[in-house]
């Protein structure tokens, strides 16, 4: 089935499925957007629990300042998918293209780490949100800033969320690396684990409405699982810059497709 | 960070890895279920019509795959996986609990209450 490949290319990207397996489902199969936003969002939980499972058991993940950044990206995420009813379907595809077109670039340019911290922050020393993590010369330990802004950025990466059936991992990370200075390494873990919590949410909701259907998201689902797990062995082999560049492409052009969609 | 909190993590990360797979397990079956029923998926999803009843709620959705029908069957494996993120979180509840860290068993219900308001009726 069409769709199985859609979520094994998804999974194969390393951007989070849902961004490409919207459009792959939209353009390419003609399935309403709806349809493919809730089996989206399913296969966004599937892959972010699995890859959670590992990343929480090493302790790179700062489990407080996920679980508070969790309530706004979860207001979000019901919001997000509320709004979904009340949009467009047009409106829908052009922000999800305009989406996409920012997560190409994103994901072309290298993170390096923002660099040493300035010491403790009144609130998120409240919060308790200050933290270690491991790296080869032992325990690293690391403040939390920027906590007003970390929640209203997840806020828009909640909505986001909601509303197209993505992870919105790339403004999760964005947040907490820029905004919050976290280490580049604890940003990523503990957006993987807040993903899953989003989707749960905006997936809540799709469910009680009826947008998703077994028989779509039951092929999407397996193929976004088998995807991962094979393309956990690639990436190995493949080199990288390399396949930055053909993803990000791909990705450019199903943007620009989605918004042309939109406008017609 | 504390070995009791890094036990929690490992439980936690077993929790989540348990969860998909039984998601997975169901939705795979399921879908044996329903391809060898209907060879020919001819579903046309190109209209948006909703999902009748019976799988949008959690009752219905047990009814289905308890009388063995391949959606449902699906879908409960979709709602498993759903709810493996909600059980996450509830867990966490509990380490906090454990803890004593009460902000944040505060801060996880809150979530937790989130989640479960959205599977419930928004």
């Amino acid at each position: 089935m069409g769709a199985l490949l859609a979520g094994f290319l998804g999974a194969l990207t390393g951007l989070g499925g849902g961004v490409v397996i919207v459009p792959l489902l939209t353009l390419v199969f003609h399935v309403d957007i709806h349809y493919a936003i809730g089996a989206a969002l399913v296969s966004v939980i599937a892959t972010s629990s699995g890859a959670a499972a590992a990343y929480v058991r090493e302790g790179y993940s700062n489990v407080r300042v996920g679980m508070f950044l969790e309530i706004a990206t979860t207001i979000g995420a019901l919001v997000g998918a509320a709004l979904v009813i009340h949009l467009h379907v047009s409106a829908i595809s052009i922000i999800f293209g305009v989406v996409l077109l920012y997560s190409a670039y994103a994901s072309m340019t290298e993170h390096a780490d923002s660099g040493a911290n300035a010491g403790p922050d009144r609130i998120a020393t409240r919060l308790r949100m200050d933290s270690t993590y491991p790296t080869a010369s032992g325990l690293q330990s690391y403040h939390v800033r920027g906590v007003p802004q970390g929640f209203g950025l997840m806020l828009v990466a909640g909505v986001l969320s909601g509303l197209l059936g993505i992870g919105s991992g790339a403004v999760k990370v964005l947040a907490m690396d820029k905004a919050m200075k976290l280490p580049f390494k604890v940003s990523t873990t503990t957006s993987n684990f807040m993903i899953g919590v989003t989707a749960a949410a905006g997936a809540g909701v799709y469910l009680r409405r009826g947008y998703i259907d077994p028989g779509l998201a039951m092929p999407v689902m397996l193929g976004v699982l088998a995807g991962s797990l094979l393309g956990a062995r690639l990436l190995a082999t493949a080199r990288v810059k390399v396949l930055r560049l053909v993803f990000s492409g791909v990705i450019a052009v199903l943007a620009v497709e989605m918004i042309y969609n939109g406008l017609k | 960070m504390e070995s009791a909190e890094r036990r929690m993590d490992e439980i936690m990360g077993r929790l989540l890895r348990a969860g998909v797979i039984l998601s997975a397990v169901f939705v795979l079956g399921g879908g044996a279920v329903y391809l060898a029923r209907h060879p020919e998926p001819v579903t046309d999803y190109r209209v948006f019509q909703g999902e009748p009843e019976e799988l949008r709620r959690i009752s219905g959705i047990f009814h289905e795959a308890l009388a063995f029908r391949g959606r449902g069957l699906i879908q409960l494996g979709l709602l498993i996986l759903i709810a493996t993120p909600i059980a996450r979180v509830a867990f966490s509840v509990l380490a906090f609990l454990y803890q004593r860290d009460w902000t944040y068993v505060v801060v996880t219900l809150i979530v937790l209450g989130l989640l479960v308001y959205s599977l419930s009726g928004a």
